[in-house]
């Protein structure tokens, strides 16, 4: 009799055990990404959306710290021979992921493998612009992208008896921060992610090249252009500014947001259009929005700004199974509720037409205003080969000899020639090392 | 090294060192030997391509003013926290000694802070001195002293020497304090019987008795200052402004892990492992010869 | 004891009283910081007196602020923690002891050869190894394994080290008395050596569960399920918002709770120092 109901019980356990690793049959696909904070919970609630869409298969998303964290995981798992199938890269990682042949799997090769449905006319031009290769294929899919803006706190500008609205020219911009100056705010602006802002953003902006054959989309032979006498004119501006605090230095990338949400020192902020939530959060001010400044005397300028944010790129070495799991989550991804949602949360750009039209329609913008500015100054004017965006290799550590080049200006250690002269050759020389590592 | 008197027998001692020398064999020689033969190698970060390019990496690396500032950046910071964090540590550690009442509340008020790790450390500091919100800044600028460490090097190389010695400091104390409290205390007073003042007293007997502690911390607090201060430069610095806190370890892994250089940071890697052994070997023969046990 | 004048005394505790205000500083702050609303920490001056946001802070740190960091349950994570910093300490402990214990008191083979093989490894830590030890650990299969996450930072000889600073010390005398008394070098070690080092031990053991404890960048990198991760990396996490603004009010407050088990660690080893120190004293 014991013996009887010990048959069953295992005969019971066995029959779950079947049952179990059949749910487990769902095929696993893995998403290292870098959101950490409010962000990795959305992150979280795309992938049960996705997940409850379906019953082949369970997205697994796995934070891996930020996004150079994440891209060394990835890189050091591919090593390894254990890379995930989907992994979240930085734009200036672009060009190293792209020359990563034979380890990445390109967008446009999946979705053709695949089969899955694909247009991609129904992306906006100028988000995936950055991404695709000279004749137009996708090779990562646009996931999180933003712009700098402007903010300006609306009440301050009241105070010094300025319109309520950002200054369009730095002529403007300067006037006005005078004005403030007097109104007894001790600073002008600051701005975020310096190298982004106010020389690859500012360089589009104005429609002059950041480097030579089309900032870097045309080939590994690029060189930097950012000694140009646009350039230092403006950088020997900011150096000006920043000794009577028009321009004031806060940190590299967005440590000197504070400037700007006390309320009390900067009255006026550049900085990605993602950060307008975390503004809001913490400034106890009302605040406008509005586009980047420019030179009004510089032919051609503004064009339209180039983005930041990251993508998701493919690895290589999976099965076609997990490839077609991919390609879905790529297609629930694109869908216009699922990108007007992310869009209206987190203040990045929606990547398709059909999402941007939503949110419109939903009335979003009109109910927040200010949030439509980056789309606005995106997508002012057709791209030209100077404002699509770059693809310069090392970027990441360019990004840094420009910071540290920058900093030298602002402490007056070095005149804005002299630094964007040094800029441009030890620049110059890290292109021609990943031009020889990679040919 | 001196004689002393010792046990026989070969099997035991080697089964004894055992465990150490597999994991050290598997997780140091191994991947260090990985490191050496990346430093000659020219290599995409995904390891698909790799040419042999001998010694270029390390022409490379020693051409670049940057790596020659890195190097003086490095003398000086890892310098001055081992120095500071030293003698700090073996003042605090002094006065505690003498305590006879409440020793164990001060002991543990000096302690505990060591429970942060150089990373929250960075973060606290930022936090102090950030020139916008920290409420250190604040309190100098009311003083009349404009503090800005994102763009005056100075500042910054004395924030990153502050913060990181303050992350040392109770581990210094620690290894003092139980160093002094192993000296038997009726030598101390046999000498104070014998009319030694405070200063030779210090100096004749307890210094002496303390070097076996003193030679471990310097070493350890080199190696601290080199390696382990990387979460401080990372978290306030990031080796700014215009490099001007920019220690070695800082650029192998801003190299290595941020800029994907493999061959360049591996370079880097090992001209740092042969700084480091040589200064190991050295302090080992120097100091030795000069202690008595 | 000796005699102090009244004069040295109030220098003594003067000197202690200030040392112990520099060291608590900061960490009071984030204490401070721990118990306000974010758009008060952000303003000019910060406050310096506890707000009114303790509870609701550290509950959203216990509760939530972990979970939005898209992590495992804090518990989850301090336990991780725990098993880490735990493993290394008792790990590198025993390592070291036999180590240490084998280089001073034997004579063999290539004795030397294997103290510098050893001691070579001094000073270099894991960072500037990382991609290879990635590599290795991968190899042999260990990812997400908490032997993976602790044999690597085992490899490191500054416990063997200080073992043999302190081997160094212990008198001649006793050695001679254990022989005479026919003890082997087991019973020799069992009996006096390790009872002798008790403070030591206790001294590595808060050391090495602090190093344990505080360590980010190799966990981050070979573990990728979330439920391997550590208290630490969720700290990270919540740093890492992006252009969005960081939560300092809870991140404060998760590191005041991450802050809590190695001081009680600190705190509970210090008895074990006084007490050591007692008995020197006999």
């Amino acid at each position: 009799m014991k013996m009887k109901m010990l048959v069953l019980q295992i005969a019971a356990a066995l029959l779950f055990c079947a049952a179990a690793s059949a749910l487990q049959a769902q095929t696993k696909i893995t998403w290292w990404h870098a959101m950490g904070g409010r962000l990795g919970e959305k992150v979280k609630a795309i992938a049960e959306g996705f997940n409850k869409s379906q019953s082949s298969y369970q997205l697994v998303p796995v934070n891996k710290g930020n996004y150079t964290e994440t891209m060394t995981a990835g890189i050091a798992a591919f090593r390894a021979g254990k890379p995930p199938n989907i992994i979240q890269v930085f734009e200036v990682g672009t060009a190293t992921m792209m020359a990563a042949k034979g380890a990445i799997k390109p967008v446009y090769k999946l979705m053709a493998e695949t089969g899955a449905p694909f247009d991609p006319g129904a992306y906006l031009p100028t988000v995936t612009g950055y991404y695709t290769t000279t004749d137009g294929k996708l090779l990562s899919m646009p996931f999180n992208s933003s712009t700098p803006i402007l903010y300006y706190n609306k009440e301050a500008f009241k105070k010094a008896g300025l319109p309520d609205r950002a200054p369009s020219t730095w002529p403007e911009l300067v006037e006005f921060a005078q004005k403030t100056q007097r109104a007894g705010y001790p600073c002008g602006f600051t701005t975020a992610w310096q190298s982004w802002v106010q020389i690859e953003n500012f360089s589009a902006w104005h429609d002059v090249p950041i480097a030579t054959l089309s900032n870097g989309f045309g080939g590994l032979k690029t060189e930097f252009k950012i000694n140009s006498p646009l350039h230092v004119r403006h950088i020997g501006n900011m150096a000006k500014w920043q000794k009577s605090k028009i321009f004031d230095y806060g940190g590299r990338r967005g440590s000197g947001q504070a400037k700007f949400t006390t309320g009390k020192d900067c009255v006026m902020y550049m900085q990605s259009s993602a950060g307008y939530a975390g503004i809001k959060r913490t400034a106890k001010f009302e605040f406008g929005t509005g586009m980047l400044p420019y030179y009004p005397d510089v032919q051609g300028a503004p064009r339209n700004s180039i983005i930041g944010g990251a993508t998701l790129w493919v690895f290589e070495g999976h099965s076609s199974k997990e490839y077609r799991g991919v390609a879905e989550f790529f297609g629930y991804l694109s869908s216009a509720a699922v990108q007007a949602d992310w869009h209206q949360f987190t203040g990045y750009l929606p990547i398709t037409t059909a999402a941007y039209k939503l949110t419109k329609q939903q009335g979003f913008y009109s109910k927040n205003p200010g949030t439509e500015t980056a789309l606005l100054q995106m997508t002012r004017a057709k791209p030209t080969a100077n404002s699509k965006g770059l693809r310069l290799g090392n970027f990441v550590q360019i990004r840094d000899i420009i910071n540290n080049e920058l900093e030298a200006v602002w402490s007056g250690k070095k005149s804005a020639k002299q630094a964007l002269d040094d800029a441009v050759a030890q620049g110059n020389r890290l292109l021609r090392k990943f031009e020889r590592a990679n040919r | 090294m001196q004689q002393r008197a010792v046990f026989s027998g070969k099997l035991l001692p080697l089964l004894l060192l055992l465990p150490q020398i597999a994991v050290t064999l598997v997780f140091f020689f191994w991947p260090a030997s990985q490191a050496i033969m990346q430093s000659v190698l020219q290599e995409d970060p995904f390891g698909l391509s790799s040419k042999l390019i001998w010694f270029d990496n390390f022409i490379e690396v020693f051409g670049n003013p940057d790596y020659l500032n890195s190097l003086w950046v490095t003398v000086l910071f890892s310098g001055s926290v081992s120095l500071l964090s030293l003698s700090i540590g073996l003042f605090l550690a002094l006065q505690a000694d003498r305590i006879v009442h409440g020793a164990v509340v001060y002991n543990t008020m000096l302690v505990w802070p060591y429970a942060i790790s150089a990373a929250v450390a960075g973060v606290l500091w930022l936090f102090l001195f950030n020139p916008t919100i920290g409420i250190v800044a604040f309190a100098l600028a009311r003083l009349g002293y404009d503090w800005n460490h994102l763009l005056n090097s100075g500042e910054a190389m004395t924030l990153v020497i502050a913060a990181a010695t303050w992350n040392r400091v109770p581990y210094n104390f620690l290894f003092f304090l139980a160093g002094l409290q192993s000296i038997p205390k009726s030598l101390v007073e046999a000498s104070a019987i014998d009319g030694a003042g405070r200063f030779s007293r210090f100096w004749k007997i307890v210094f002496p008795l303390l070097m076996p502690t003193t030679f471990f911390l310097v070493v350890v607090n080199v190696v601290y200052a080199f390696f382990e201060t990387f979460g401080v430069i990372h978290q306030i610095t990031e080796g700014g402004p215009a490099r001007a806190t920019e220690i070695l370890v800082y650029k192998v892994f801003y190299d290595g892990v941020i800029g994907l250089d493999l061959g360049g940071s591996a370079a880097q890697s090992v001209v740092l492992m042969t700084i480091v052994i040589a200064l190991t070997v050295i302090q080992f023969r120097y100091i030795e010869s000069k202690v008595n046990y | 004891m000796i005699d102090q004048s009244p004069w040295e005394r109030i220098f003594t505790h003067g000197v202690l009283i200030l040392g112990c205000l520099i060291v608590a500083f900061p960490v009071y702050v984030t204490f401070v910081a721990s118990t306000h609303s974010i758009e008060d920490i952000i303003q000019v001056p910060m406050p310096l007196l506890p707000g009114g946001h303790l509870i609701d802070n550290y509950w959203t740190a216990l509760t939530s602020g972990a979970d939005s960091a898209g992590n495992a349950p804090v518990g989850v994570m301090m336990l991780n923690s725990l098993i880490m910093a735990v493993t290394i300490a008792v790990g590198k402990i025993s390592v070291s002891i036999l180590a240490a214990f084998a280089i001073v008191y034997f004579k063999f083979p290539f004795r030397m050869f294997f103290f510098w093989m050893i001691f070579v490894t001094l000073m270099l830590p894991v960072e500037v190894r990382i991609i290879p030890t990635y590599a290795v650990i991968s190899d042999l299969g260990m990812l997400d394994s908490y032997a993976g996450l602790t044999l690597p930072l085992i490899a490191s000889a500054t416990a063997t080290f200080l073992f043999r600073q302190f081997f160094m010390t212990v008198p001649e005398e006793l050695f001679h008395a254990a022989r005479i008394d026919g003890a082997g070098p087991i019973r020799f070690l069992c009996s006096i050596i390790i009872p002798m080092s008790r403070t030591n031990i206790a001294a590595l053991f808060v050391i090495l569960f602090i190093y344990g404890w505080n360590q980010y960048l190799w966990p981050l990198l070979i573990t990728t399920r979330e439920d391997m991760y550590t208290i630490l990396i969720g700290i990270n996490r919540m740093l890492n918002v992006g252009d969005d603004q960081a939560d300092w009010h809870i991140i404060m407050a998760t590191s005041i709770l991450a802050m809590i088990p190695p001081v009680i660690v600190v705190v509970s080893m210090q008895k074990l120092f006084i007490k050591g120190m007692t008995e020197t004293e006999k």
